[in-house]
């Protein structure tokens, strides 16, 4: 039924100024307000005497209703809740009135959504957090007057970054640093009284300055160095989390030997076949750590 | 019309006889396929033709004939016969099949003679070799091949403990909101890239390092681009990649493209590409022992020492080589057959070009592996 009447009004779009010219003029005697909030409650008075039939089109509503020509037309809080251009036929008999109107999103902010992004990154990176809000009325139309947003990133240790931004064509956005500290933080965006909290994941950077040192493997009949690294940690001096790969190398005359060994409880241990005058190395990454020569000592 | 007939009668000719020749004299030596339709068989009254009707069993799989055919099956069972040609643990040989051999006599006298065996085993990762010396000892009229065992090595019983380190993932539901949260994809960033002219083709070279905090399943894609802008070829990296990177860890990737000459081409555009996979830290792969082998068979040699309690039932080994100022100059691979049993060392080999093996002046190894016990 409703698509039916859509058809309609469609057809009466098309077909009414091609009819009269007197009918494409903006209004004859119907007289809608230029623009209309959505969802607002408002009356249009008609003139004359006798029966009408009120056809109402805009993006995504169609309205048919019977009126008795010389009272008002009222219009509910849900009859036109989707912003955007209208177009109004009042059809009685072989004469039409035509108005267009506006509506508007309402000023009210209802809803927020926010995209914060990336989800996860490095600690200590300066304008590496993006954060964009889309302000939306309580009928999901897009606000598009400016509007304040404030945006609040606090991390892990409770230190807050505010700042704040006004919407243009209904967005605001902003760049934050990430903090020095590593862990989950909170990135909320306020408009009015409405707020959306998104978490951001502030992992560590790259290891800093790697460490390990090798002694001789308890198992001693087979020959071989057990290599352990400090705590793994960052330039910031955070742990580096678990699963970061080390990779270790001895390399010897002739040969070498590896092994890439994911960090468990912020060490990387292995053991490695012991030869005298190998030189072993540490690196994670691109970050290179410290050099042993073995020298044997089993 | 009479020319035409007498061609005919000469091409029909021509194709009995090649028939008959063929039935009459079969060619026994060379590359041999083994087809369960073909029913020539080589004969075990010369050494050749024991070696032959051994590999045609063991292409058949016919284990009990080609074990009760052997010289030597006293020294091992036939499951031990078995486990040697067909792997164990669900290896990479466990779904091989053998796809042809070559056999070459190394040596003869009156009761004994060494024949070269090349069994060439197709596998879903492509085809491997497995080149064994067979004796072939003459007993009676007959000569029955010595088979060289290779017993697997078996690990002793033990606990080994692991402190098993693993991701799991949880994806944005289809009911959030579009402003919603999802995971992060991992970023990952190419470290190295080096095209090179090899074959009249062009070969990308590079490095790829997952700088994230999480596992993550990286394919690298490269498009070839003309000096208009035009593509002119795009490939991606397909099995020359360790697929699955841990946090912090390297791999190198190789993309060929055959059909482009370096010479056409303006630019490269490489687009790594990564999405948030559940992953294990575990297993610890050593390789141990890398050793570079000069000509004339240039090659990378080691072992692969599964460091943790699980066993690998297929790994695959990367090298990449460079030169002396740090320049990658190829990037190679090697699917070892056998499984990786814990604690156990597994060699393996990676075959490199002889033009390059000149050049190489360093070289790095990784290994990647598949665990069908592991859940993911």
């Amino acid at each position: 039924m409703r698509c039916w009447v859509t058809f309609l009004c469609g057809i009466v779009v098309l077909t009414l100024p091609l009819m009269s010219g007197q009918a494409s003029a903006q209004t004859s005697g119907l007289r809608f307000p230029e623009t209309v909030e959505a969802g607002a409650a408002f009356s249009v008075p008609t003139s004359g005497s006798g029966h009408a039939t009120l056809y109402i089109a805009g993006p995504g509503d169609a309205l048919r209703r019977e009126i008795k020509l010389g009272e008002n037309i009222s219009f509910g809080p849900d009859d036109l809740h989707n912003a955007g251009h209208y177009v109004a036929f009042l059809v009685a008999g072989s004469s039409t009135q035509n108005a267009q109107f506006e509506v508007v999103a309402s000023r009210q902010p209802a809803t927020l959504s926010f995209l914060a992004k990336p989800s996860r990154l490095p600690v200590n990176l300066p304008n590496a957090l993006g954060g964009v809000a889309y302000v939306f009325d309580l009928f999901r139309n897009l606000v598009l007057q400016p509007q304040s947003v404030s945006f609040e990133l606090s991390d892990s240790t409770g230190r807050t970054q505010s700042r704040t931004a006004t919407t243009r064509n209904g967005v605001a956005w902003v760049k934050m640093n990430s903090a020095a500290k590593a862990g989950p933080a909170q990135f909320q965006a306020v408009a009015g009284n409405v707020h959306t909290k998104r978490v951001i994941q502030q992992v560590p950077g790259d290891p800093c300055s790697i460490r390990m040192t090798a002694r001789g493997s308890a198992q001693k009949e087979k020959g071989r160095v057990a290599l352990e690294t400090e705590p793994v940690r960052d330039c910031n001096g955070n742990p580096v989390p678990d699963g970061t790969i080390v990779t270790f190398t001895e390399t010897y005359n002739g040969g070498q030997s590896t092994v890439d060994v994911p960090l468990k409880r912020g060490v990387a241990r292995t053991e490695m076949p012991a030869r005298n005058g190998a030189v072993i190395s540490v690196a994670s990454g691109v970050v290179m750590g410290n050099e042993i020569r073995w020298s044997g000592g089993l | 019309m009479i020319a035409g007939r007498i061609l005919a009668f000469i091409l029909v000719v021509a194709t009995v006889v090649f028939v008959v020749i063929g039935t009459v004299r079969p060619n026994q030596s060379g590359a041999l396929v083994v087809d369960s339709k073909v029913h020539f068989m080589g004969s075990a009254a010369s050494p050749e033709g024991a070696v032959n009707s051994l590999m045609q069993q063991i292409g058949r799989r016919n284990w009990e004939a080609a074990y009760s055919s052997l010289a030597n099956k006293g020294e091992f069972t036939e499951t031990e016969f078995i486990r040697d040609l067909n792997g164990s643990y669900g290896s990479l040989r466990s779904y091989a099949n053998l796809d042809g051999f070559d056999t070459q006599p190394l040596r003869a006298s009156s009761g004994e003679a060494q024949v070269r065996a090349r069994m060439r085993w197709a596998s879903v990762v492509g085809t491997f070799e497995d080149t064994r010396d067979l004796r072939v000892v003459r007993n009676g009229s007959r000569w029955e091949v010595a088979w060289p065992i290779v017993k697997e090595a078996k690990v002793p019983p033990q606990v080994i403990p692991v402190n098993y380190l693993r991701w799991d993932v949880i994806y944005r539901g289809a009911e959030d909101d579009w402003g919603a949260q999802d995971v992060e994809a991992p970023h990952v960033r190419i470290v190295a890239m080096h095209p090179v002219d090899r074959g009249g083709g062009v070969v990308i070279l590079g490095e790829v390092l997952n700088e994230d905090v999480v596992p993550a399943f990286v394919t690298v894609k490269a498009s070839l681009l003309g000096s208009n802008g035009a593509t002119l070829a795009t490939e991606d990296s397909f099995d020359k990649i360790s697929h699955i990177l841990l946090p912090k860890q390297v791999s190198p990737f190789r993309i060929d493209f055959p059909k482009v000459r370096l010479s056409a081409v303006d630019s490269v555009r490489i687009q790594p590409s990564t999405s948030l996979v559940a992953a294990s830290a575990d297993p610890v792969i050593g390789i141990e022992g890398q050793k570079l082998n000069p000509l004339p068979e240039p090659s990378l040699t080691g072992s692969l020492v599964n460091q943790s309690g699980q066993v690998v039932n297929v790994a695959h080994v990367i090298g990449t080589f460079y030169d002396n100022s740090g320049q990658i100059v190829w990037v190679a691979d090697e699917y070892p057959s056998r499984a990786l049993l814990p604690q156990t060392p597994l060699p393996f080999t990676i075959s490199l070009p002889a033009d390059v093996s000149s050049k190489v002046g360093s070289y790095r190894v990784v290994a990647s592996t598949y665990s069908s016990s592991r859940f993911q």
